[in-house]
């Protein structure tokens, strides 16, 4: 059981023993099941198991609607949950070719920044949790409440909020929201500095950050990492300023980028873009046009309520559309979205019926949690602890 | 008859003075669970316990009586003997140590002339309960967590015992009384600031707490060397390591805060701090530092081990050894040791 090094002469290598760290451990962030093979404290090899989350949601997607499978995506990253459905109406609306009306764009671009907001808010405070600071997860949770409040009020629901819609988004935003959001984003950033004076200022947070999991540039690109991971070493790559979906080239923000490639620059990285988010939450709300939320296509969205009662053509178009759907004209597309945790890809087959042929999801989480293997060799287990914590994963969206 | 009596009488006064003592701390223990909760609570904008009882004052009975009714588990593998027996050893060596403290002026159990060395050496033999529990579970979480334990209790004894070296060359005595009466002018705590400090953090290590509290390290452990106790056995490991707390908060103010002394003990405060009785002085002191504990255990992420390690024997012992040599030198220079109490 312990590491037993032989006094002979002869050099006998130091006996490791494993060490299963999950699937049920409070440090796993969800169902990681590491088996991690031990000299002492040391890690040796660290190899990470996925598939206790699987739950084939590419294969039932084949088997929805357009409009049904929405609510899958949801599911893949619980923490941000508005991001995973961004990718698939833009996917979507690619395939159909339809112009998504500007408030439509604003109301998005608006939510997936809360929603990046929440994801972060996750990753940075459970983070800190996993190396021993229980307080900014009790303080970051409470503002998180706040954003999930704000998804319920859009949607009816906190997590789950199967809001955004092929063409445009469900419902307008309700009277006096984008004045709370307003002044939400107003006392948010005091927050952020109170995060600051409790990790970013503390010797010891630094001390078990600082030089742990270091991904190098060119390591980082070669495992396929994207997002934060890919920033917090170096590369300046963010898909909203590469190649702007929805409202993006109207925002003004900046991306930071991290100079050390360890968890500390992957952390300030974080740090930083909670701040740009809520620069850009600010933006869309200042900006936001009138205008209908979604597209007047009537073969992708309902009528109006109204119309309903008087055309029959309308009554049929909403019949058609939530007892069949609609039609996608056969193509393909590989859609990405930057996803609070990197870059989010869909890839969809259309074969010209109601249903996808095919629907590849492309999580970031997966690339990045095989490289902890690499990252973790030769650490000690409390960094490793650091280093899943670093690279923000979610089993919902690995394992699919 | 006679003679049985002057037998039994003293056995008698000396039971009804431990019961008096244990309860009190038994008491202190379970409202110190409380007092945590709500403290670190109100830190992090919640509320901490609320609904059993006023305030939730009647949490740690209902923790209590949660615990006596859970099942003893003991795992397969597990060496049934020394798994038992461990919760129990860090228990009563966590009650023991209560013997020579001074709770006031000639208010104590026992006045040993070395109750230092009798203090030190019971915080010394509480490494063995956790390093039984974790060998004896036959887990790996619990082994490394009570590895880890054992490393980091031995490390910080080192510096404890260093630092307990400048309070003795002050002071001249092993005698816990002594030392608290030999503080009437100042507390130890002013001329040895520093080592006042790095004793806190020491004790705060020896006990297992936060920023130091690895080998529990929940994130990476689990729930360190007691991951495989449940039931009654858990909760006299708890109740071991928060008396443990109480204990060292104890020491800390009879070496460096004047124990049962008064503050502010001059002037026209005097006659004022005089009204409020010793004992009341050393438990409020006591709390005091106790509040520094959950402080920190609210505000600061949790070492890692090798860095715990560098900061206990790299810095702190070296650190103390200087302070040792420098007080000696000063006290020799200046004429201002003391008199050797025989």
């Amino acid at each position: 059981m312990t590491a037993v090094v032989d006094t002979q002469e002869e050099e006998t290598p130091i006996k490791t023993y494993t060490v299963n760290v999950g699937p049920q451990h409070p440090a796993a962030h969800g169902v990681l099941r590491l088996v991690a093979e031990m000299a002492g404290e040391v890690v040796e090899r660290a190899d990470p198991h996925i598939g206790l989350l699987h739950r084939g949601t590419e294969k039932l997607i084949e088997y929805k609607s357009y409009l049904q499978a929405m609510p899958y995506m949801d599911r893949l990253d619980y923490c941000a949950p508005m991001a995973m459905e961004h990718v698939f109406v833009l996917g979507v609306e690619k395939l159909l070719g339809i112009k998504v009306p500007p408030r439509a764009q604003y109301i998005r671009v608006l939510y997936a920044e809360i929603s990046r907001l929440m994801n972060h808010l996750l990753c940075i405070t459970t983070g800190a949790l996993d190396v021993g600071a229980t307080t900014p997860a009790l303080w970051g949770f409470e503002e998180r409440e706040k954003l999930m409040e704000y998804s319920e009020r859009v949607s009816g629901a906190r997590m789950h909020a199967n809001y955004f819609r092929v063409g445009g988004v469900a419902l307008d935003l309700p009277a006096g929201l984008s004045e709370d959001i307003y002044s939400f984003t107003e006392t948010y950033p005091k927050y952020i500095d109170d995060l600051d004076a409790l990790l970013t200022n503390n010797r010891i947070f630094k001390q078990r950050t600082v030089d742990i999991g270091v991904v190098s540039k060119e390591q980082a690109l070669a495992w396929g990492m994207s997002g934060p991971m890919l920033r917090g070493s170096g590369v300046p790559w963010d898909l909203r300023k590469s190649q702007p979906y929805d409202a993006y080239d109207q925002m003004d923000f900046d991306v930071p980028v991290g100079l050390t490639n360890d968890c500390w620059a992957r952390y300030l990285v974080r740090m930083e873009e909670m701040r740009q988010s809520v620069k850009i939450i600010r933006q869309c709300l200042e900006k936001m046009p009138d205008g209908p939320v979604r597209t007047d296509d009537h073969k992708v969205t309902p009528p109006k309520r109204g119309e309903m009662k008087r055309s029959m053509e309308a009554l049929i178009h909403h019949f058609k559309l939530y007892t069949e759907g609609f039609h996608v004209p056969a193509g393909e597309t590989y859609t990405a979205v930057e996803a609070p945790k990197g870059e989010l890809g869909i890839y969809f087959i259309a074969d010209g019926t109601n249903r996808p042929y095919r629907c590849h999801i492309r999580s970031p989480g997966f690339a990045h949690l095989s490289a902890l293997a690499f990252m973790s060799k030769g650490h000690m287990l409390a960094d490793v602890v650091a280093m899943i914590a670093s690279l923000d994963i979610v089993f919902g969206e690995i394992d699919r | 008859m006679a003679s049985f009596w002057t037998f039994v009488w003293p056995l008698i006064v000396i039971v009804a003075a431990i019961v008096a003592i244990i309860i009190p701390v038994l008491i202190g223990v379970a409202y110190l669970t409380y007092a945590e909760r709500k403290v670190m609570s109100a830190m992090q904008r919640r509320q901490g316990p609320a609904l059993v009882g006023p305030l939730g004052l009647l949490q740690p009975v209902a923790d209590g009586l949660k615990l006596f009714g859970k099942e003893m588990v003991i795992p397969s593998g597990a060496n049934p003997g020394v798994f038992l027996f461990a919760p129990f050893l860090t228990f009563v060596l966590s009650l023991v140590a209560w013997a020579v403290m001074p709770f006031g002026a000639h208010l104590v159990l026992s006045n040993i002339n070395v109750g230092i060395l009798y203090l030190y050496a019971i915080s010394s033999l509480g490494v063995y309960g956790t390093i039984m529990a974790g060998w004896a579970s036959n887990s790996r979480y619990a082994f490394l967590g009570g590895l880890r334990s054992a490393a980091q209790m031995v490390s910080y004894e080192v510096s404890m015992g260093l630092i307990m070296v400048t309070v003795l060359l002050c002071t001249g005595s092993f005698n816990l009384s002594e030392i608290v009466l030999a503080q009437q002018t100042v507390w130890f705590a002013v001329p040895l600031f520093p080592m006042f400090v790095i004793f806190f953090i020491s004790i705060l290590a020896e006990t297992n707490r936060a920023p130091f509290d690895l080998p529990e390290g929940e994130a990476e452990l689990v729930g360190g060397f007691f991951t495989e106790y449940s039931c009654m056995n858990f909760a006299l490991f708890m109740l071991g390591e928060y008396s443990n707390m109480i204990l060292m908060s104890a020491i800390a103010v009879v070496l460096f805060l004047g124990g049962w002394l008064p503050p502010l003990n001059f002037g026209p405060f005097a006659p004022i701090v005089n009204l409020v009785p010793g004992p009341i002085w050393f438990a409020l002191k006591i709390a005091f530092v106790l509040f520094f504990f959950i402080w920190m255990r609210a505000a600061f992420p949790r070492y890692r081990y090798d860095q715990l390690m560098r900061l206990g024997w790299k810095i702190f012992l070296p650190f103390t050894l200087l302070w040792v040599i420098v007080t000696a030198s000063a006290l020799e220079i200046f004429g201002w040791l003391p008199a050797v109490v025989p």
